[in-house]
């Protein structure tokens, strides 16, 4: 068997195509899951019975099933509910691509909302009654007091859910939106170099997370925080 | 809205079987392909986990290494090296595997790539188990004169896996949730089969409704098993990790 | 009228009652002491004051103001109130000159010029001017609880509630803590103290209470309390404390 590590260079210009759109991916489902993750864990620690119930049900529930059927979920029925929404006469088509961010933002708002919740919850009580004592609301507290130290203590957890997110971006695969390794694989089938194409994308994501994840390790030690 | 028709589980598909029984076999198929790629985890992920805590510092970098290897690449391209690549390393498996059913095939690579992938994070699992232990624990051990692997077969191992049955249990699951994957091999598990359901009938939230009621169905169920097993061999008195 | 009053004020978490009937008052320039045992319910009932810690049934007024009104503002009434806690609770990823003026700014709508200057000026009269960049971690708790202290003050309140402010403090470090609470306390500020500093109490405090059981117990002036307690319990908690 002879192997013909050309094909990668002579595709890279396709390839790139393929590994920014999973860079764009990646860091908008980062930041939209954050944020809706951070609501979500405002909602699931909530007094409020009603709130708390729904926000930890849909986080119970994405935890719950296969990504890949969540992209499904997304992909097949989304044209519909849009139809019904806006009254079209014929369901929007949105395009792949477009729906697996909205789908990896909402994915990841669940999992990035318990990272959150367990860094609010780790923040002793007092200093949300010092914050309450000096005057500051609810709303106050949390953004000033609350959420900045919640969000610095959780800073490496968030960056290894992003390094896992980086992979799992792959998995548009399915509903045949062209990341990096979706790029690697139309390559590898029109030129019948499964082999070294698979290495090739193998290799690059190995050297990305695994580089990525010392940093994080270092990160780690730098911010330990004196309390 | 939808014209939504619960009856199409019980229509014919194009090739004769009904829609639930393709669904049936799609549930087998994740339950076999979970079942043998656990056991392969575990047995795998445990003895991995348990080098990484030892003293020497070759078997430590072993086991550092099978997990950095197993944990940076994603899944998928995994899956499809398993299938497609390693095969062609390997001329006696190349043969078997073009005279073989697809679907063994299928599901070899599919057992081998989860239960490897799994590995290496019980791994993790299970040497940070081991390590919460306190020294004291190890010392004692040897003070009485038992040997190394004495010490990790009486002490540690014991108590290291019932303190981390909690994150064990949800490895479990997520291994359950990753054998979804093999449909991009052509495995017909469930998820594959409720897309295949989908294009057929065009009745996409039927057959999609359905499968996420069956996998939480079956996440509920390995909850409650673990939930045994670790009321089982619970230790009187002890909060595990405390 | 007096500056603080609580009339029957009863709390319960689910069936276990931690506070009954408590009634008592503070007047302007008053400076009250509350002591007792663990679990005797002092921090609670200093927690309702400002409504940190919500009751089921009686009343607390606070200037004119009912605290468990539920149409009170109480972000703006809890303003006026100043508190110190037991862990200090300075917020930790602000430096000290943030921690003083953060509320004076959000809460009291000051200019942050006008703020910072309050600020030092009370970081100054607790004497940690030097420390101004500095962050809270870097402190021992001593300072911390002075720059607690200062922050609470920045707010210009009308009385200041202290919930056990010298108990997590190395013993070196009670005296430069309580020094500063009895200057506040000959300046005529309005104090309600949790504490077991009995030398503090006999210093400045003009009225002495002490719960047991979610109750309570004594509430007599100073002299009298120190010189022959009422009730048993009392006498009994005096005697173990006051052997240091």
């Amino acid at each position: 068997m002879t192997l013909d590590f050309d094909v990668v260079s002579r595709s890279l210009p396709y390839l790139w195509k393929g590994f920014v759109y999973t860079v764009e991916l990646t860091a908008i489902a980062a930041v939209g899951g954050l944020f809706f993750g951070t609501l979500l864990a405002l909602g699931r620690l909530s007094p409020m019975k009603w709130l708390s119930t729904l926000a930890a049900g849909y986080v119970n529930l994405m935890r719950s099933i296969p990504l890949v059927l969540v992209l499904f979920w997304f992909f097949f029925l989304m044209p519909q509910v849009l139809q019904v929404m806006t009254g079209a006469d014929r369901p929007p088509q949105i395009g792949a691509e477009r729906t697996a961010i909205i789908t990896f933002i909402m994915f990841e708002a669940a999992y990035f909302c318990e990272i959150m919740r367990a860094g609010i919850q780790s923040i002793p009580r007092g200093q949300v009654h010092s914050a309450y004592a000096l005057g500051l609301t609810y709303g106050q507290s949390m953004r000033l007091v609350i959420l900045p130290q919640a969000f610095r203590n959780m800073i490496p957890v968030l960056l290894t859910q992003t390094i896992i997110l980086f992979q799992d971006t792959s998995l548009v695969y399915v509903i045949s939106a062209t990341d990096f390794t979706g790029a690697a694989s139309k390559i590898a089938q029109r030129d019948g170099r499964l082999v070294e194409m698979y290495l090739f994308v193998a290799i690059v994501y190995f050297v990305l997370c695994y580089t990525l994840s010392i940093g994080v390790k270092r990160l780690q030690k730098k911010i330990a925080v004196i309390r | 809205m939808f014209n939504l028709d619960w009856s199409i589980f019980f229509q014919d598909s194009p090739g004769g079987d009904r829609y639930a029984d393709l669904l049936l076999s799609g549930i087998w198929w994740t339950l076999g392909v979970s079942f043998a790629a656990w056991i392969i985890a575990m047995v795998v992920g445990s003895l991995v986990g348990t080098i990484r805590t030892t003293q020497n510092p070759w078997l430590v970098r072993i086991g550092n290494a099978w997990v950095e290897l197993f944990r940076n690449v994603p899944l998928l391209v995994q899956m499809f090296l398993w299938y497609f690549v390693i095969p062609e390393f390997l001329p006696p498996l190349k043969r078997w595997v073009v005279a073989a059913d697809p679907a063994h095939a299928q599901f070899l690579s599919a057992v081998l790539c989860l239960g490897l992938f799994t590995s290496a994070r019980i791994a993790e699992q299970v040497r940070a188990g081991i390590q919460s232990l306190s020294r004291g624990q190890r010392n004692a051990g040897m003070a009485v004169g038992l040997t190394q692997p004495q010490v990790y077969r009486y002490v540690l191992l014991p108590m290291a896996f019932r303190i981390i049955i909690p994150p064990l249990t949800s490895e479990t699951m997520n291994l359950i949730k990753n054998s979804s994957i093999a449909l991009t091999i052509g495995l017909a598990e469930l998820t594959f089969r409720s897309r295949e359901m989908g294009e057929y009938t065009f009745h996409f939230f039927e057959a999609f409704s359905a499968a996420t009621v069956i996998y939480i169905a079956i996440a509920m169920a390995a909850n409650r098993v673990m939930a045994v097993i670790e009321r089982r061999v619970a230790v009187p008195g002890y909060i595990a990790g405390k | 009228m007096p500056m603080i009053s609580l009339d029957q004020v009863s709390k319960w978490y689910g069936t276990f009652q931690v506070l009954t009937d408590c009634t008592t008052s503070v007047d302007k320039g008053e400076v009250i002491v509350v002591c007792g045992p663990s679990g005797s319910g002092k921090s609670t009932l200093i927690k309702t004051v400002n409504a940190l810690e919500p009751f089921q049934k009686g009343d607390i007024v606070v200037d004119g103001i009912k605290v468990n009104d539920p149409k009170t503002n109480l972000p703006k009434l809890r303003s006026r109130v100043g508190m110190v806690f037991q862990h200090f609770e300075l917020f930790p990823h602000l430096t000290i000159v943030q921690n003083l003026t953060l509320a004076q700014v959000k809460v009291l709508g000051r200019r942050n010029e006008e703020a910072r200057e309050r600020g030092l000026k009370l970081l100054e009269r607790v004497g940690l001017t030097a420390h101004k960049d500095k962050y809270p971690g870097q402190l021992s708790g001593g300072q911390q609880q002075r720059v607690a202290i200062a922050r609470a003050l920045s707010m210009d309140p009308i009385c200041m509630l202290f919930d056990e402010p010298t108990s997590a403090l190395d013993p070196e470090m009670i005296n430069e803590v309580l020094d500063v609470m009895v200057e506040l306390a000959k300046e005529g500020m309005t104090m309600m103290v949790v504490t077991h500093e009995m030398g503090f109490a006999r210093k400045v405090a003009h009225r002495v209470i002490f719960m047991d059981q979610g109750k309570i117990v004594e509430d007599a002036q100073k002299d009298d309390f120190f010189g022959k307690p009422r009730s048993e319990r009392a006498q009994h908690f005096l005697a173990k404390i006051l052997h240091h």
